[in-house]
């Protein structure tokens, strides 16, 4: 492949006041693994709705697969698969039906529909549940089956936003687990947003940090740690940004989201 | 068009899974069919309106109908809160197809709950002039079906919040209705009266099915058929202007 899986220049998104991303530039590589650490707010959500065509970038190029989100907007809806910060799974369907629908919206073929479902649905080991209605599924399976719809399509890229928030440990380790494997066997480019340090260190081959809207820094974990001459990533944060990756604002949101879940929203 | 199919599919599965939802919604009807038509019927027949059961049912049924097409609309809300939306936003799929899948699948559950609400009135003593007209009957119960799918559709891809769409829907539901002469004739009525049941499109509706049903249509079958289709047209367009501008 001659082009980069993603290559963004420039790009800004404001809603009315508030710039929630201000002129970040990256290209990720064809098959690489990259993190967006950084605290809730800080506009990794917007960037990933704008490299995935929901949101218009006020200003800014964005290249994914070679195609313009803005003006290619099929054949970039084509090419990547996502997996949300926020379950959008139907409730009401069966896990099997769930990824029916999506084989369907994708233009996956008749014919290798079924093979496929069958495959993914036994990859994150959800077969034998596969005509249960997702809403008796825990939250790590719903995410597990999300995950399996995301990639019915073989997308190249593949998104994930806070993919483990709010997960157990296990099931933690067993979806990168997944990840780290499609990567290797499908030279999958995967793009993942965090404020976990652990995950972005342990999984992602590169790492950018960003915070109010802008990268600070990107490279490897240990390119990030010389840098400033700290031994952790925790460390090398802090001297970035100023502050942890957890603070106040975060811990609000986070209760807001609790609330949320406690209300069944 | 498979992306149509399959939202088409969804919302009958969705419907066909939640019996609650068949069932509660014939409660409406029902009450209105048996309090309206035998607390009035005595005073109609009176009047020389002829049998009261027989000029309601049509209305009865365009109502069922109308109350299930609005509210459909409220499965873009759910799926918002839920997440789906975003799911059918980011597919390769125009906005349009979906659009066209959404409506087409609440207008196919709306029209059921119709048939339904037919079946029932036949049970309770309704009388058709002649089986002939039935196929253009369910015509009319589709176009009527399709209509108020669109409008709640497209009102409701401008809604953000779940308490807001019924309370809107009810704010338009009641005076469509009343004002359709689903209840009543609309001849010999009030002038203001006969301007305000001209400009809603659920008289033509009404109209039409009571004259195929029936034999006595007052607006004129083709007038009706005509116009259902006319607005239903200007509104899926509309519908679809409202859902390609939703931004997540």
């Amino acid at each position: 492949m001659d082009h980069p899986a993603i290559k963004v220049e420039n790009l800004w998104k404001k809603f009315g006041d508030f710039t929630a991303v201000q002129g970040i530039s990256f290209s990720v590589k064809q098959g690489e693994i990259i993190a967006f650490l950084g605290p809730n707010g800080a506009g990794k959500t917007t960037t990933i709705k704008m490299l995935t065509t929901l949101l218009h970038p006020t200003s800014g190029t964005i290249q994914l697969n070679g195609f313009d989100p803005v003006t290619e907007q099929d054949k970039v809806r084509s090419s990547f698969g996502i997996v949300f910060q926020d379950p959008s799974l139907d409730d009401e369907l069966t896990a099997y039906e769930n990824l029916e629908f999506h084989a369907v919206f994708y233009h996956v073929p008749k014919t290798v529909r079924k093979e496929r479902i069958a495959y993914l649905l036994k990859f994150v080991e959800l077969w034998d549940r596969k005509d249960e209605p997702v809403k008796n599924f825990s939250g790590g399976m719903k995410r597990r089956l999300e995950i399996a719809r995301g990639l019915i399509h073989h997308p190249k890229i593949l998104f994930l936003d806070e993919p483990t928030l709010g997960l157990d440990p296990q099931t933690r380790n067993h979806l990168w687990e997944y990840i780290r494997k499609l990567n290797k066997e499908e030279n999958m480019t995967v793009f993942f947003t965090t404020h976990y340090m652990e995950e972005a260190e342990k999984i992602a081959d590169r790492i950018a940090i960003i915070d109010k809207g802008k990268i600070m820094i990107q490279g490897t974990s240990s390119e990030l740690k010389k840098e400033t001459g700290t031994k952790s990533l925790e460390e090398a944060f802090l001297k970035f940004t100023g502050h942890l990756i957890r603070d106040e604002g975060a811990s609000a949101i986070d209760n807001m989201r609790k609330h949320r879940k406690m209300w069944g929203r | 068009m498979g992306a149509i199919y399959v939202m088409w599919l969804r919302q009958l599965k969705r419907y066909w899974r939640s019996k609650a939802r068949m069932i509660g919604s014939l409660g409406q009807p029902l009450l209105f069919l048996l309090a309206l038509g035998f607390g009035f019927g005595p005073i109609f027949e009176k009047a020389g309106g002829g049998n009261y059961i027989d000029f309601l049912a049509p209305g009865i049924i365009a109502m069922s109908i109308l109350f299930t097409a609005m509210f459909s609309g409220i499965e873009i809300i759910w799926d918002r809160q839920f997440g789906f939306l975003k799911e059918t936003l980011v597919a390769p799929v125009s906005r349009t197809e979906i659009m066209l899948g959404r409506t087409l699948g609440g207008a196919t559950v709306s029209f059921i709950q119709g048939v339904v609400v037919l079946l029932i009135c036949f049970l309770i003593g309704f009388r058709l002039t002649s089986w002939v007209y039935v196929p253009f009957a369910l015509v009319f119960m589709f176009l009527i079906s399709l209509l108020f799918t669109a409008l709640g559709t497209a009102i409701a891809s401008r809604l953000q919040d779940m308490q807001a769409f019924p309370l809107i829907m009810n704010f338009l539901i009641m005076p469509i209705f009343f004002l359709s002469g689903a209840l009543f004739p609309l001849t010999g009525l009030p002038r203001a009266l006969e301007i305000v049941t001209r400009f809603n499109p659920l008289s033509y509706g009404v109209d039409g099915l009571r004259g195929t049903l029936t034999g006595i249509s007052h607006l004129g079958l083709f007038h009706d058929t005509l116009v259902m289709m006319v607005v239903t047209i200007i509104i899926l367009w509309i519908g679809t202007l409202m859902f390609s501008k939703i931004e997540i």
